[in-house]
């Protein structure tokens, strides 16, 4: 596969290491009093959708980012790439 | 003798090569099959599972029947097909699956036992007893029934990979793919063209059409001419595109060296092409027609038997005066017959299934006819036609089947698309939805004639490159004219996959027994399986279900394919990443150091570390390691402990940050301080340990366990950019650019403060200090930590110069009685103080258990924090605790279970194992750690260490885990 690295182009998936659904950005923020119930959540409940879903890749034998790439997980036609600190901060 | 007059041979050149351990000769051009023809070889293998005698069947890599062990000793390849192999001086080919020999095979009693080894017989036959399967079973059937077996012996020739770029690939160098080929290159796009042969021009080197009223093969090499000519186009032989993969991207194989008698570089080289675009001219291969005893030796495609006569120069009769007849219910049948005749060759009959046939030439045609059984102990002696009711037998040596073709459109198929049926073609056609960048042209795609064939190469590359179609030659259009047969109905068995002994029959019992949909039939019957993955076999059986069940073959469908096309190696698909190639060995700054002093290595990870430091006269590993321990604990020791991960983190938030990385506080960590910190995954269980060291007001430098470097790295980049990218911190990976020593003993401090350049005081350096300094004249960080127990340092000096300071070290403290440790010196010393390493941070500890459960700070957020607060974590009694055996000798191992001494010795009754375990030449005395149910309250109690799989016991005392000094005043003095 290649994934489209929005600072460096196509690069081959090879140079990648996958972690799996992007919702990991999202978590709860809690300070010290924390719903331990969100946590839950966030750390073991995932959707496994067949088609497009988007996942955090990191670019481990490249420039360090982490990637959310959105891909049809049944044709692996890959629809975009953006920089995860980016959509983290809402700018994407 | 069989040879004929004209192709594509050397006859200038004989080469040797011997079949079963006698000797023949051929020509460079011939393959094994075309040579073994050429001698009148005709049986060359038995079947999978009958051991029926079996021949040659196809001129290419669908060949079902050949398969032979090609070479000898380590070079010795099983289940290569003799159609494929090119013959050089010097072969050697043996038969495979027979015994004692290929003319005399005992197991051939198989076929007369045929009626029990119908389709799934091992499924329903060997149920009882189900113990039995394993042991007696199994291993009778694999011996029966299998191909040929590996050598055994580590393969002596290197294989390699490599990456290939282009604008379009083109799979297949036949007209198709010579039209593309031509088309694109012409117009400068950047080209690859593959094909699996030895040389370029498909079945054009194997038919008899004139080009332009020339010989094909003049045309072929002009082309080739031309495109070996333009800088753009890379023509890669002998390079089969295996797989078509994501975002096109395909697997192809290059056999550099199997041609040879020893490859001159690497025998396979494995390449990765990267394609824009890629047309698939793949071309299409033959069926036959199933009919009674059709596998004998002198059966074969009739459109190979053609490709024997026109391009090897070669007929599979045993002598001259042998017939020669076609069986066929398509017009492309013919002109086998026809071929044979212009040779020279007197053609026995035409037997044409259908009732309107036309005689095409000078040779008996009967129409309306089938072929209903043959004869023939090793190879064919006669066959039996049925016309109008009657039946004759005729002698007969040769018959060509021709069922007519099917599209090579495996490739197209690999993205999961469904090939669709085409009742004109009477043929799969590629699917609608292929791979991206994927087009098919040629007879692949359909377009069987050669004028259709070229045309559509060239046209589909004129699409994809945006310029004008190539001129092509003019060329035979032939219309298809075909009814398909798809078996001649009887009650004797007719094969359908001979490479696994498949029949009418067994489809039939398939469709008896419910396994009709076209995925359980290929299951149940193992039809299309091995090596030639059912080319010949599939569309034929599944037309045969669809007769059975009365529905047509496109609603019956078929299958899909996946890579490879044909087999690929496991030694290419390794490439050279074998042996100390397996992974990248990364080597400490003083592994040269350590190599001098003699020592034995142990890897970690990819690390090379050094074990123990044997002195003269010690004999057992042992001996070196205790005293090794003892120096330390008495004296002074250095080991090297560069291969702790080192992360350096800076930045305005740097603190804060590391707050919510680790459970325990560090933005609170005075400048000059360094600190122990615990990391948790955020499930709440320990992930990974080290120290933090604070540099200055913005700069930290985190250490990680060896295995974790990696890892935890990773995670801390994804905490900085995917939890808190506003917070002004960046981090990088430092664990090669220092080398770092552990000083450690009592007497660490004076010879430091021979070489380091600062006051090493207890007042002005006390315990868990850490600076930047400089020692013998080099920038250095010194750090006042200790991971056994005694006074200690670390210092890190720029990785080039870890070995000459190892070196001065050792100089400078030769009066103090330096000695170096390995990494087993180091586990005994922190066994003896009870520190945790991988073995007890394994991924099921918590906190709490590794006894610091108030570490996690309940202050601030950080990874984890909260789930380890979980109920079924904070009840857990589990602790780690230290184990002395009463008998100090009785030696325990990690993996022990530990016991109540009352209870029996069941999974219900354990609690807990031993984690680390070693002995102790401070304590004289093996000692233990390891994690105990209610560890706290059993402090002192005698708990029993079991390893039952050797019948150990060991009664140990349960004791604090820090078994030296638990106090911590050698720390601090």
């Amino acid at each position: 596969m290649l994934i489209p690295h929005p600072l460096l182009g196509l690069r081959d998936a090879q140079e990648f290491t996958y972690l799996g659904d992007a919702s990991l950005l999202n978590r709860p923020d809690t300070g010290t009093d924390a719903d331990p119930e969100a946590f839950f959540a966030y750390t073991h409940l995932r959707d496994n959708p067949a088609g497009v879903h988007r996942e955090l890749w990191f670019h481990e034998q490249g420039d360090r980012s982490w990637l959310v790439v959105t891909r049809n997980t049944l044709t692996h036609e890959i629809l975009g790439a953006e920089l995860a600190s980016d959509v983290k901060r809402g700018l994407a | 003798m069989t040879r004929i007059s004209g192709g594509l041979i050397d006859r200038s050149r004989t080469l040797s090569f011997t079949f079963e351990g006698k000797r023949y000769e051929g020509h460079p051009g011939d393959t094994l099959a075309s040579a073994l023809m050429a001698n009148g070889v005709r049986l060359v293998g038995r079947s999978f599972k009958y051991h029926r005698p079996r021949g040659i069947f196809a001129a290419g890599s669908e060949e079902p029947n050949a398969l032979v062990t090609l070479r000898s000793g380590a070079r010795a390849e099983p289940n290569t097909r003799a159609t494929t192999i090119e013959l050089y001086d010097g072969l050697e080919a043996v038969s495979q699956n027979r015994w004692p020999s290929l003319a005399f095979d005992a197991l051939g009693v198989n076929d007369l036992a045929s009626p029990f080894f119908a389709a799934g017989f091992y499924y329903k036959t060997f149920m009882w007893p189900k113990a039995f399967w394993e042991k007696l079973y199994e291993p009778l059937i694999r011996r029966a029934a299998g191909l040929g077996a590996l050598g055994g012996e580590p393969d002596p020739d290197a294989y390699d990979k490599g990456f290939l770029h282009c604008d379009l690939l083109i799979i297949g160098g036949g007209a198709t793919g010579l039209a593309a080929a031509l088309t694109a290159g012409r117009a400068g796009a950047s080209v690859i063209l593959a094909d699996e042969d030895m040389r370029l021009g498909g079945r054009l080197l194997m038919e008899s059409h004139a080009l332009n009223d020339a010989p094909a093969v003049d045309w072929v090499q002009g082309i080739e001419a031309e495109l070996e000519s333009l800088p753009n186009v890379r023509i890669l032989r002998r390079t089969t595109i295996f797989g078509s993969f994501d975002h096109g991207i395909f697997g192809a194989l290059e056999r550099v060296g199997d041609h040879l008698l020893r490859p001159e570089t690497v025998r396979q080289t494995l390449w990765r092409i990267t394609a824009k675009r890629s047309i698939l001219a793949a071309g299409a291969t033959e069926r036959h027609i199933p009919f009674a005893s059709n596998d004998r030796p002198g059966i074969l495609l009739g459109g190979a038997l053609r490709a024997y006569v026109n391009r090897w120069g070669v007929t599979p009769q045993a002598k001259d005066s042998d017939r020669i007849a076609i069986f066929t219910d398509n017009d492309d049948g013919h002109r086998t017959a026809i071929d044979l005749v212009a040779k020279g060759i007197p053609v026995l009959a035409v037997i044409d299934a259908r009732e309107d046939a036309q005689r095409l030439g000078e040779y008996q045609l009967y129409k309306g006819a089938t072929v209903t059984g043959t004869q023939g102990r090793l190879g064919l002696s006669s066959i039996d036609i049925t016309q109008n009711g009657l039946t004759r037998t005729l002698e007969c040596a040769v018959l060509g089947v021709s069922g007519g073709w099917n599209p090579n459109l495996h490739l197209a198929s690999h993205h999961r698309g469904r090939p669709v049926w085409s009742q004109a073609h009477s043929a799969f056609l590629p699917p609608e939805d292929l791979p991206q960048g994927m087009a098919v042209a040629g007879a692949a795609a359909g377009h069987g004639s050669t004028h259709a064939a070229l045309r559509s190469g060239a046209q589909i590359a004129a699409q994809l490159s945006e310029c004008k179609p190539a001129e092509l030659p003019l060329a035979e259009d032939a219309p298809h004219r075909q009814t398909p047969l798809w078996h001649v109905p009887g009650k004797t068995r007719a094969w359908v996959d001979f490479q696994n002994d498949v029949t009418v029959k067994d489809i039939a019992l398939a469709h008896r027994e419910n396994m009709r949909p076209v995925e359980h039939l290929k299951r149940w019957t193992t039809l299309g399986m091995a090596t030639d993955q059912g080319k010949t076999a599939n569309v034929t059986a599944l037309a045969v279900m669809a007769e059975l069940t009365g529905k047509t073959i496109a609603q019956t469908g078929t299958t899909i394919f996946r890579p490879p096309y044909t087999p690929v190696a496991l030694g290419a698909l390794g490439g050279g990443d074998s042996g100390v190639h397996f992974r990248p060995t990364r080597l400490t700054p003083t592994h040269p150091f350590a190599v001098q002093r003699g020592a034995p290595f142990v890897e970690v990870g990819q690390w090379l570390r050094a074990q123990y430091f044997p002195l003269k006269g010690e004999t057992h590993w042992r001996e070196s390691v205790d005293r090794e321990v003892l120096a330390v604990r008495s004296g002074v020791g250095l080991c090297d402990v560069t291969t702790l991960g080192k992360i350096d983190v800076q930045g305005t938030d740097a603190g804060d940050f590391l707050n919510r990385i680790y459970c325990n506080a560090m933005a609170s960590l005075k400048v000059g301080k360094v600190r122990y910190g615990l990391m948790l995954r955020e499930d709440g269980f320990a992930y990974d340990d080290g120290t933090c060291a604070r540099l200055g007001e913005q700069h930290y430098v985190v250490t990680t366990t060896t295995a974790n470097a990696g890892l935890v790295y990773r995670q801390m980049e994804f905490a900085r950019q995917c939890l808190w990218p506003d917070l002004d911190v960046q981090l990088i990976s430092t664990t090669d650019a220092w080398a770092q020593i552990a000083v450690a003993g009592p007497k660490s401090r004076e010879l430091l403060s021979r070489v380091v350049e600062a006051d090493l005081s207890n007042e002005a350096f006390p315990f868990m200090a850490c600076a930047e300094t400089r020692v013998c004249g080099l920038r250095a960080r010194l750090f006042r930590i200790s991971f056994s127990g005694e006074l200690a340092y670390e210092i890190a000096v720029p990785t080039r110069y870890g070995n000459a300071l190892m070196a001065r070290l050792m100089e400078v403290g030769a009066d103090l009685g330096v000695t170096p440790y390995g990494t087993e010196a180091l586990g005994v010393l922190r066994i003896e103080k009870g520190h945790a390493t991988g073995a007890e941070l394994n991924g099921q500890a918590s906190a709490q258990m590794l006894g610091m459960g108030r570490m996690v700070s309940t202050k601030k957020d950080s990874i984890g924090a909260v789930m380890s607060r979980r109920e079924g974590l904070m009840a857990d009694t589990r602790r780690l605790v230290g184990l002395m055996p009463q008998d100090p000798q009785a030696r325990i191992l990690a993996g022990g279970h530990l016991f109540a001494p009352e209870a029996e010795r069941k999974t219900e009754t354990d609690l807990g194992w031993v984690t680390s375990a070693c002995w102790s030449p401070h304590l004289n005395s093996y000692i233990a750690l390891g994690f105990l149910t209610d560890g706290e309250a059993r402090l002192g109690e005698t708990v029993i260490v079991a390893n039952p799989l050797e019948g150990d016991e060991a009664p140990c005392k349960i004791v604090s885990p820090h078994f030296i000094d638990p106090e911590g005043g050698r720390l601090r003095d």
